[in-house]
């Protein structure tokens, strides 16, 4: 009866062939050569990489801080909705998740085109018109597709729910007889905000930036439609190395490790920076 | 509890019910074909699965590289693939390609002399010739008023924002070595640092790198210029009437495609039925109403009508053909640096 | 509780155009008359009709709802009986598999899909080496080899499921009252029944849940299955080749129809609630479930 633990070992074994020994993979064609010998190659050119690597983590950045700024707000505002509109809300939240994401994201290029959705209502509005005559210039259109900005947005655009679910969650769960006895102690609705709301929705706003940050820093597709391919990201670079135009998995697969060692060094440092806070808001 | 159960029930019945049909479709004869996008008639699988009996599985792929990229990462299963010229000799020199049965293939007559043994399969042992073409500029008329003669015209400031390019390492280089007046064949790796410090340029004044989406952005006016191939430009000039096609004077690249079979393939006779059926004739004709690429299939083009065989877009005359330069396959130093400039120009 | 204010609802109001403006066009333009996706040229319901006669989106809706419902019922199976395996290890243990199973939940798809897909390819290399030097001892022709395929992306999606169907699993367990199981095997039940007839009841909420959690996560998946299911397109697939010159309107008419059809299931599912929760004079706010489970 005790050795009910057996029931786990078909799993373990499962995950170690299935998602450990890829891994090991991974590290072993990182450190090998497409002749089969061990080398560092694959690491020694990876300074000319050095823009993807920065410019993802800059908009995986920015797009997990917007998210953060987007989504605590709304998921303070739902909380304080009715549990019937709540549920609905939340509803309406997850329900586009259950559109491809890839048509969702190539919807947004139909709306962010030269000639796309945008730009033909402000020329159908003469906006454009009024523009030119005041300014005399002479712009048919606003250019968005293609460009970071355009990527941040499908990024944002995709993930914003990550971010939304998890803290929504939490807020939520928040005891009301905490606030109201801070209130009756006298706090403000600041100080209750900054002193209890807060601090105990730390570890939804934790799993919600995690959640946010890894996909948007590894995604291939969203670079792909929306910012036309001339600023590519890790994902664009792995993918390019295994099924795309450079062929060379070992390059690849160290581009991946470093990709993966970056990913877990940031979750590191979060937990470690999460896990101070609830000690200082115990004490 | 019950509904849990009944729940489960009625997936797992789902899914055997899903299974057999799956089991079914299995003790079928298929073929799988690996094409480039845009490059077939799909309506004719139904007619050769009615006269053999095998059922075409038909994927497409973007580029030549990328098609190099699937089957070197191994693990697949195809039977007939279209690669271009210079990567059918690479693909040989790698020992990647089955030698094909032309007893099996009598259609193989058909083809025109002029396209037989060609440099890249010099016995012809592997391949089987499919379309040929040449690579120039698409442009909108209404969108640019010069008339566009030159290669330099996809690296023009006046153009910003407006430009596409290829989106695979060989053809993108071609471009800017055809403006540099290089070989498309140069393995001399400061020409070829030249032609890549020129895409570097021309970076910033581009819309986007692009294979098929081209077609998007062209015929929607969304894009004015970009370097493409002529069956796909015809296409693309049937739905957008201001568009023009034009060869530059510098010269450009003829291809062909040809149809071979992977190593390894697992239907192999399969494979060669399907080799054989695209050279009859009727099929020939038949698929090049669709894609617009000139076929090599002698008996096909003597059947066309005098217009068509007089589209210099798809059937250029001498003094074009004169200025074309075929790609060969590079030796393996400079393909790496190919690819080490791609990853670098496009990060 | 205060009523939110005018800033709430106004952020509440532009988060959701924001969220819907997409969906809107492509519902929009799947009646659009012509192929164009920003040019409204007049009404039709032709590529609804389409939609079915199109081989290539039929049979890659067909790969994605099967690998998704199998990966899905074989997850929830497989991934409670590990929970229950799991709930009973030693605590050090317990951990220790925990961190196992939350790898493919935290890495970055891309990677879970590069890692398998070269885990397969180099099976499938070593196992076509062995089949030909037997052939060659044998004299007969022996092929132990496989290519990427169906099996390959049902084995990927069950792996990146079982993970979500624990972390929904296990916190029912540990709500459970200990003493259950003993006491109702004291009272005559074997270790099966008891199991069965005790427990699943008890934690079912969580199976359900995980069971919901594991087939949407197959459905949407497009980036694991890209590197590991060869040849064989699921739906995503078929989405990702088209974007690559121009999506036909029959994809937006088909994601219109599964936009209804998840509509009007939430709708149902919402309307029961609830009325079962006035009966019960109780408001819990059940999560729907339909989220990708918070990463820990």
């Amino acid at each position: 009866m005790r050795r009910r633990y057996i029931a786990a070992i078909p799993h373990v074994v499962w995950m170690a062939v299935f998602v450990v020994v890829p891994l090991i993979l991974v590290v072993f064609y990182a450190f090998t050569s497409a002749t089969g010998g061990l080398t560092l190659e694959n690491f020694r050119n990876m300074g000319s990489y050095m823009s993807v690597f920065a410019r993802s983590l800059w908009l995986a950045f920015l797009a997990t801080i917007i998210c953060l700024l987007i989504g605590y707000p709304l998921s303070y505002v739902l909380s304080k909705e009715g549990p019937g509109m709540q549920r609905i809300f939340i509803m309406l939240i997850m329900l586009p998740m259950w559109i491809n994401f890839l048509l969702r994201t190539y919807a947004w290029m139909s709306i962010l085109e030269n000639t796309g959705l945008i730009n033909r209502l402000l020329t159908s509005l003469g906006i454009f018109d009024l523009i030119n005559r005041i300014f005399n210039t002479n712009i048919t259109y606003i250019p968005m597709i293609n460009t970071q900005g355009a990527v941040v947005l499908g990024m944002v655009y995709n993930y914003l729910p990550f971010m939304v679910l998890p803290i929504y969650s939490v807020i939520v769960k928040i005891d009301s007889s905490l606030i109201e006895a801070a209130q009756d102690l006298g706090a403000g609705s600041m100080t209750v905000f900054k002193r209890i709301i807060f601090p105990l929705s730390l570890p939804g706003v934790l799993s919600g930036i995690t959640m946010v940050f890894v996909p948007a820093v590894s995604t291939f597709i969203i670079s792909k439609l929306l910012g036309g391919g001339t600023s590519i990201l890790l994902g664009d670079l792995i993918e390019m190395q295994f099924l795309g135009n450079a062929y060379n998995p070992h390059l690849g697969s160290a581009i991946s490790l470093i990709m993966m060692i970056i990913i877990m060094i940031c979750m590191f440092v979060m937990n470690r920076f999460g896990e101070g806070e609830e000690q200082a808001v115990i004490m | 509890m019950k509904r849990l159960v009944s729940l489960v029930l009625v997936l797992a019945l789902t899914a055997a019910v899903l299974l057999s049909g799956c089991a079914k479709k299995q003790e079928q004869k298929v073929v799988n074909v690996y094409n480039w996008g845009e490059n077939i008639d799909e309506s004719i699988f139904k007619i050769f699965e009615k006269q053999t009996g095998i059922k075409v599985n038909y994927t497409t792929y973007e580029s030549n590289e990328q098609l190099y990229a699937v089957l070197k990462m191994g693990g697949t299963n195809y039977d007939v693939i279209i690669p271009s010229d210079y990567m059918i000799s690479r693909l040989i020199e790698e020992g990647m390609l089955e030698k094909l049965d032309f007893n099996n293939i009598p259609n193989f007559d058909n083809i025109d002399e002029r396209y037989k043994n060609l440099e890249y399969d010099p016995a012809n042992e592997y391949s089987v010739p499919y379309t040929w073409g040449v690579v120039g500029l698409i442009y909108n008329t209404s969108m640019i008023d010069d008339e566009i003669t030159s290669w330099g015209a996809l690296f023009d400031p006046k153009y910003s924002g407006q430009i596409l390019q290829f989106d695979n390492s060989r053809d993108a280089m071609a471009t800017a070595l055809f403006h540099l007046g290089y070989s498309v064949n140069t393995t001399d790796e400061a020409e070829l640092n030249e032609a890549y410090e020129l895409l570097v340029q021309q970076k910033t004044i581009l819309q986007g790198y692009v294979m098929d989406q081209i077609y998007d952005k062209l015929e929607g006016g969304e894009a004015a210029i970009g370097p493409y191939y002529a069956g796909d430009a015809l296409l693309m000039m049937e739905n957008n009437p201001d568009l023009a096609f034009v060869v530059p004077e510098e010269g450009t690249n003829l291809f062909v495609d040809a149809m071979c079979i992977p190593k390894g393939a697992v239907n192999k006779e399969n494979a060669e039925l399907f080799i054989n059926f695209m050279c009859d004739t009727d099929i020939a004709l038949k698929n090049m109403a669709v894609t617009c690429y000139a076929t090599p299939v002698r008996t096909a083009y003597e059947a066309l009508d005098e217009e068509t065989r007089s589209n210099e877009i798809m059937f250029p005359k001498d003094d074009v053909l004169n200025r074309c330069q075929i790609y060969k396959n590079l030796p393996q130093e400079t393909l790496n640096l190919y690819d080490q400039l791609w990853v670098k120009l496009k990060s | 509780m205060k009523k939110p204010s005018i800033f709430g609802r106004l952020l509440m109001a532009l988060v959701f155009i924001f969220l819907y403006a997409p969906i809107a066009v492509l519902i929009v333009f799947s009646f659009n008359s012509s192929k164009s996706r920003t040019v409204w040229t007049g009404f039709t319901f032709d590529w609804y009709l389409k939609l079915f006669q199109d081989t290539t989106i039929m049979n890659s809706l067909y790969v994605t709802l099967l690998v998704s419902l199998l990966a899905a019922v074989i997850a929830t199976v497989a991934g409670t009986i590990a929970a229950v395996g799991i709930y009973n290890m030693k605590r050090s243990h317990r951990n220790a598999v925990l961190a196992l199973n939350n790898i493919p939940v935290i890495n970055a798809d891309i990677i879970t899909g590069v890692s398998m897909s070269l885990l397969f390819i180099s099976a499938a290399s070593v196992l076509a080496k062995l089949s030909l030097a037997f052939s060659q001892l044998l004299g007969v022709n022996i092929n132990l080899s496989f290519s990427l395929g169906f099996g390959t992306l049902l084995i990927a999606h069950i792996t990146f499921n079982v993970p979500y169907v624990i972390l929904s699993v296990l916190p029912k367990l540990r709500q459970l009252d200990n003493n259950l199981f003993e006491a109702a095997q004291d009272l005559g039940a074997t270790w099966w029944q008891a199991f069965y007839k005790v427990i699943i009841p008890e934690i079912r909420p969580g199976i359900v849940n995980g069971l919901i959690i594991a087939f949407t996560m197959s459905i949407d998946d497009f980036v694991i299955s890209y590197f590991t299911a060869g040849r064989v397109q699921t739906l995503s697939m078929t989405i990702y080749a088209m974007t690559k010159k121009r999506i036909t309107p029959e994809i937006n008419a088909l994601s219109t129809l599964l936009f209804t059809a998840v509509l009007l299931m939430l709708i149902i599912i919402n309307i029961r609630q609830a009325s079962q929760e006035k009966k019960l004079r109780k408001t819990r706010i059940r999560s729907t479930g339909i989220i990708k489970y918070s990463k820990i």
